[in-house]
């Protein structure tokens, strides 16, 4: 026996999905009055381990105890009645019932048969009071903030079991101030014993509120450490997978000669923002510059790309090109302005899956060209054979259906569309993430020989080594904020990941 | 020379037409053995007369409504308010004609209120107003497409009686009558109205981008927009066209009966409408589509309605019978019925199932 009590124990977890081994001989340990965070990148085994605690997925292998009793959650609802709550980033209630209804929903205090409105109010309003929330309970819940709808969602889960509660990315839709309101609040449920276990992507949350922390990486776990002893930049680098020593920096190989600083501006941004997704930023982009962003998941990389390529209409700031000032309302103007966009989500915002290869190709050169002046269908077989050809596409013809096509095939016909709008600047989105190696590589060549040509690319990645290897400047975000840039001697893993940690 | 055919006939299994030329078929071929005189057409009063014929005048506004419809669907939207806009269409042309009978110079003279060219320009114009406004609620306002349609579907017939004044107003002058019931090279004239609104159509949706622009709003919106279409403005626009499709197809039907009737003009007809397009081979989550598919569509149905008719069902049971047909082709056209149903056949006579199925 430990001389340590836990409250939550979960031993040689593993759990596969089909073709994915999402954990693998994981352990958790949770003490009372702790809280714990579970940290990891997108697919690290996060969210499998929750639903796993959580009674959503049967484990394979694996013991889980609360309270040193072995215990087999089988549904969300057994776990909360064994006394493993959870919240989710989407608050799931129901926004037009009133407070004491969403707390008491399912459960509702009953008196000769009927719902007992009276004793549901008293007791909701007791419940939000013990957590310092003195709101009206029979107003509807959507009256409320986010953040008030989350502490509703909270103050549910106590009154149902109160022993594990569980936090899955609850910040994501907060500002700063209700972030600090919900702080507290765990801060208060921390002194009453509870074990909190807390998903976030937000470093710095991390550190301001948590205890211990446990690092998953590809569904396997990395450690647990205190959080007072781990410094944040041994944090991103065991989150990342990169041990600092004995780092070998194998891929300069390919980087592109220092560039000459032919302060050629392509691109010129400034104060550029949109409310809830980037705070106002500014970035310079010359001719043929390839500029890496580089940040943690959700720290505004994709957001800063969405805001030029006017997906997010900008609130506030402007952008010139050579130049000249110019609005962006949509991607239709940006495309005009000799902009590119390769989403990350090669599914939702990238391919069109019923149609065919000829046609996702030319969509955007003729989206941009306009629906009149039709390219003659001769044009386009040769349009399509070309890049086919000329980007290795592995198809069966123009004619077959892109969805039939691998993921690495899929994207080179979507880097193909791009390519064929002849942009200025093109901006990829994670254009490697899902393919195999040697498409990887394919596509790293290809964006160093069109920044060659003289056009400007921006690269998005969450391996750091291909950034370095790609970009020849870098913009680095932290928590939606762009807070450095790198350029030179800097660039080099370490030191990012440094700027990435805030040391 | 075998093989040639085998090739031919096996392009015409997978192509989309196939299904839908299908049920056309079994729908003539029953007729052939069962309806007298069904495919006789002889000459009278110098045009073409038959029920063949009947069948296509008759079929004349349901096919523009499906050329409208199958643009809306195509966007992955539906349109639920071309009854309605019917009504409203012929509601407007009849008022604004009258045709009131008086004494010109002592003869006996049919006058208009307004010239007709006016009247039929100003229900179109309505009716492809009203059809803006059903895309502005879709694309700009971000209302579901069978809710925003809803809303005219329900107050379009109120609007339509509010122009009649609630009655059924009753149009005498001759050259109106022409639209519905009048005759060019001895064939109906709504069939050139549909010939030039089809033709028009066809040529912009394949021979300009707009076809490709409306399958990839339809399959992906997101990705649409991201690669640079104009998303609410080809949706915008589909509704407008449905509208004004609506808007030809209420003044074929107000000019057949002489007569504009708020209540009952179009009555249902966008579930008609609808059923074509998807016998046509479309499918109603958007995408690809065959304008050429939705007319074979609506031509089946209006050929069942008239068989029904011409074989003298009892009317208390003609919506049971076609109905009846309706699911039956529907089913033949899934391709998981097909499989079940085959793959199980082919089990009992000893051949590979899949193979089978897959051939089907």
């Amino acid at each position: 026996m430990d001389d340590a009590y836990f409250l939550l124990k979960a031993k040689g977890i593993c759990k596969a999905f089909p073709g994915v081994k999402a954990l693998n001989n994981v352990e958790f340990e949770l003490k009372p009055g702790e809280i714990h965070c579970l940290m990891g990148e997108n697919g690290a085994g996060k969210s499998t381990l929750i639903k796993v605690l959580t009674g959503v997925d049967p484990l394979d292998a694996g013991d889980i105890f609360l309270d040193g009793k072995a215990i087999a959650p089988k549904s969300p609802h057994h776990a909360q009645q064994l006394g493993i709550s959870t919240v989710y980033q989407e608050v799931n209630l129901c926004a037009n019932l009133s407070v004491a209804e969403n707390i008491f929903i399912g459960r509702e205090p009953l008196r000769f048969g009927s719902i007992d409105w009276k004793e549901m109010n008293r007791r909701s309003q007791e419940l939000l009071a013990k957590l310092s929330l003195g709101i009206d309970v029979t107003q509807p819940l959507e009256r409320y903030s986010v953040a008030i709808q989350q502490m509703v969602a909270i103050a549910r889960a106590l009154d149902i079991s109160a022993k594990v509660l569980i936090l899955d990315e609850p910040t994501s839709s907060l500002d700063a101030q209700e972030v600090e309101k919900l702080f507290g609040l765990m801060r208060k449920l921390k002194k009453q014993g509870l074990g909190i276990i807390f998903v976030t992507h937000f470093i710095e949350q991390v550190y301001a509120v948590s205890d211990k922390i446990t690092i998953l990486r590809n569904g396997e776990l990395v450690g647990s450490y205190e959080t007072v002893n781990l410094p944040r930049v041994q944090l991103i680098a065991k989150m990342i997978g990169k041990a600092f020593d004995g780092f070998e920096s194998s891929c300069k190989t390919l980087k592109l000669d220092i560039l000459q600083e032919s302060r050629n501006n392509f691109l010129r941004v400034r104060g550029l923002g949109h409310k809830g997704s980037i705070h106002p930023f500014d970035l310079d982009i010359s001719k043929g510059e390839v500029l890496g962003l580089v940040g943690l998941l959700g720290s505004g990389r994709t957001e800063v790309a969405r805001t030029i390529f006017g997906i997010d209409k900008a609130d506030s700031g402007e952008i010139a090109i050579e130049g000249q000032t110019v609005t962006i309302q949509n991607p239709a103007d940006a495309i005009q302005h000799g902009l590119a966009y390769c989403s990350e989500n090669r599914k939702t915002e990238g391919i069109i899956e019923n149609l065919s290869v000829r046609e996702n190709i030319i969509l955007a050169l003729q989206a941009k060209v306009g629906w009149m002046k039709y390219i003659p269908k001769k044009r386009q077989d040769e349009i399509s054979k070309k890049y086919i050809e000329l980007l290795n596409i592995k198809t069966a013809g123009p004619e077959q259906l892109i969805k039939n096509l691998s993921g690495g095939n899929q994207q080179k016909v979507i880097l193909a569309r791009w390519l064929l709008t002849e942009p200025k600047l093109l901006i990829l989105d994670e254009p490697t993430r899902g393919i195999d190696v040697g498409a990887k590589v394919e596509i790293q060549k290809l964006i160093l020989s069109l920044a060659e040509t003289g056009m400007s690319v921006v690269f998005i990645s969450s391996e750091l080594d291909e950034s370095v290897r790609c970009s020849s400047r870098m913009a680095v975000l932290r928590d939606r904020v762009k807070i450095a840039e790198i350029s030179g001697d800097e660039m080099e893993e370490k030191y990012i990941m440094q700027t990435i940690a805030g040391v | 020379m075998m093989e040639k055919i085998q090739s031919i006939w096996n392009r015409f299994t997978s192509s989309r037409l196939c299904w839908p030329l299908a049920a056309l078929f079994f729908v003539l071929l029953f007729n052939f053995f069962f309806t007298k005189d069904f495919f006789t057409i002889e000459m009278k009063d110098g045009h073409f007369y038959g029920v063949t014929i009947d069948v296509l005048n008759r079929a004349a506004p349901l096919m523009l409504l499906a050329i409208g419809m199958t643009l809306v669907i195509a966007t992955k939207g539906i349109d639920i308010s071309v009854g309605s806009m019917i009504a409203i269409s012929g509601a407007v042309a009849a008022s604004l004609i009258g045709g009131k009978l008086e004494y010109v110079d002592g003869v006996k003279t049919l006058v208009t209120l307004v010239p007709m060219p006016v009247a039929i320009f100003t229900a179109l114009l309505v009716t492809t107003l009203l059809g803006m406004w059903n895309g502005l609620l879709i694309s700009k306002v971000g209302i579901q497409p069978i809710v925003a349609t809803l809303i005219l579907l329900v107050a379009g017939r109120g609007i339509a009686q509010l122009i009649t004044q609630g009655q059924i107003i009753t149009v005498y002058y001759k050259p109106f009558q022409f639209i519905g019931t009048g005759y060019i090279f001895g064939l109906p004239f709504s069939l050139f109205i549909v010939g030039l609104v089809f033709g028009i159509t066809f040529y912009a949706v394949r021979k300009t981008a707009l076809g490709m622009f409306i399958e990839s709003i339809g399959i992906n919106a997101v990705a649409s927009r991201f690669a640079g279409i104009n998303v609410s403005k080809y949706i915008f626009s589909a509704y407008a066209f449905s509208g004004l499709c609506a808007g030809l197809a209420g003044l074929i039907i107000c000019s057949n009966v002489s007569s504009a009737d708020g209540n009952n003009a179009g009555l249902f007809i966008e579930l008609d409408a609808i059923l074509a397009v998807s016998l046509g081979g479309n499918s109603l989550d958007g995408g690809r589509f065959s304008l050429v598919g939705s007319l074979i569509g609506a031509l089946v149905i209006q050929s069942i309605t008239t068989t029904i008719y011409a074989l003298g069902v009892p009317p208390e049971i003609t919506l049971v019978v076609k109905s009846v047909v309706v699911i039956v082709i529907c089913l033949l056209q899934s391709a998981n019925f097909r499989k079940i149903v085959f793959s199980k056949w082919a089990q009992k006579r000893g051949i590979p199932g899949e193979k089978n199925a897959a051939k089907l």
